[in-house]
């Protein structure tokens, strides 16, 4: 029984690596059929980007906000306040917008995306459309996986900006940074480079959390507690992959 | 049914078109060396050669007085006289800086980044397209004077000559 326990841990999280690989390989393939009907990828895209954009745009004020207010604190110590506009945009840019938008869009998105194609599963409505020879992969998952995947990295954009803005609210006017060199230091220390390392993380997470909602939604068991279950692994999942990823993805870019 | 198309359809519109704003204004008005759109080709360029340059970068402000007037376009190296070539495009309207005038490179604050300042000279004649600013005083790097300063000390305190 002691040997017995660890051994079917790794057979099982072994067999559920190959399970989400499998699927997205045969997503990815419905995902070209998937394109030629945009209107169902415009609805997704509306469901997980246009309705999550008050709540990523809220969240980027705040952690703009409270990123220059711990940014003075610390560089005021060093009496280098003018550098404030470089570290909360490099901040931002680099970590923040993507990590945090990925995780408030596996909490906000994510678990609809979940609960919607679980509740499919459980009402049968899969089952019904294999029946009538509609793939659900081509009609159901790819479209849900393409928004998320497309909403992604235009969120993390906004909240970047957002929060250079709550950024110039504290540092400029509450704390009194000079206006001019909070800006232009913040532009000649920015690379272009490191806007892109925010925009291909962000990709990244796109894809990771859409792959985990809709194959967590597609596999969930076919009950209202399954259902649940099957979300509040949606959420524990991504959340955990996507702090993984970024660690891989920073060491890859530096 | 209809209408209900019509909010969604702007609303994504809106978004899709936000997000593309934010990605462009990140790609090309933050980054000194982003994908500049306008406005490049303003100006007129001037270079000057420095003994060295530190972390001075491309997109670094040129300034007067203190008011910006251009930017770092492009630094390279020199083989022949083994100094560093800084070429900058100063804005249109700042055209009667002499020639004789005098460049140094400063820096911002303690840990800012570096800049250009340059100080008018009383020449007649004006700084104009391709010209050479001749007098420059380097940056200076912080490690070297207090290597100076400490080697000084040393010296002094032994009664040898450094």
């Amino acid at each position: 029984m002691s040997a017995a326990l660890p051994d079917a841990l790794v057979t099982q999280s072994l067999r559920k690596l190959g399970a989400v690989s499998v699927f997205f390989w045969r997503m990815l393939i419905q995902c070209g059929p998937a394109l030629a009907r945009p209107r169902l990828i415009v609805d997704q895209i509306y469901n997980a980007g246009a309705r999550s954009l008050v709540i990523i745009m809220l969240s980027g004020l705040f952690v703009g906000m409270v990123l220059a207010l711990q940014g003075f604190d610390l560089l005021q110590r060093f009496g280098s306040e003018e550098a404030l506009g470089t570290a909360t945009a490099l901040a931002l840019l680099k970590e923040l917008s993507p990590v945090i938008t990925a995780l408030l869009f596996a909490g906000r998105a994510g678990t609809s995306l979940t609960s919607e194609i679980g509740l499919m599963r459980a009402t049968d409505q899969l089952t019904a459309m294999k029946m009538m020879a509609v793939d659900p992969l081509r009609y159901v998952a790819a479209p849900r996986f393409l928004g998320g995947v497309v909403a992604m990295p235009f969120l993390a954009a906004v909240f970047s900006i957002v929060g250079l803005l709550g950024a110039h609210l504290v540092g400029v006017k509450l704390m009194g940074v000079d206006r001019g060199s909070f800006w232009s230091q913040m532009q000649s220390s920015v690379d272009l480079k490191d806007v892109v390392e925010g925009v291909v993380k962000s990709a990244v997470f796109g894809v990771a959390c859409s792959l985990i909602a809709v194959y967590e939604g597609y596999h969930s068991e076919p009950t209202a507690a399954g259902v649940g279950l099957a979300t509040t692994r949606t959420v524990v999942a991504s959340s955990v992959l996507i702090l993984l990823l970024d660690y891989v993805l920073t060491a890859f870019f530096i | 049914m209809r209408d209900n198309n019509r909010a969604l359809e702007i609303g994504t519109g809106l978004f899709v078109l936000l997000g593309f704003a934010a990605l462009l204004f990140l790609t090309t008005q933050l980054p000194a060396n982003g994908l500049k759109l306008t406005g490049y080709r303003k100006g007129y360029t001037v270079s000057a050669s420095f003994e060295n340059v530190g972390d001075l970068k491309t997109g670094s402000p040129v300034t007067m007085a203190g008011v910006r007037i251009g930017v770092v376009q492009l630094i390279r190296f020199n083989p022949k006289d083994y100094k560093a070539v800084v070429t900058m495009r100063l804005e249109p309207q700042f055209d009667q800086i002499p020639d004789d005038s005098f460049a140094s490179i400063q820096t911002q604050g303690l840990l800012g980044g570096k800049y250009i300042g340059i100080s008018a000279g009383g020449s007649d004649t004006y700084l104009k397209n391709g010209s050479d600013i001749e007098q420059t005083q380097s940056a200076i790097v912080l490690e070297s004077l207090i290597n100076k300063f400490f080697a000084g000390y040393a010296s002094k305190g032994e009664e040898t000559k450094k």
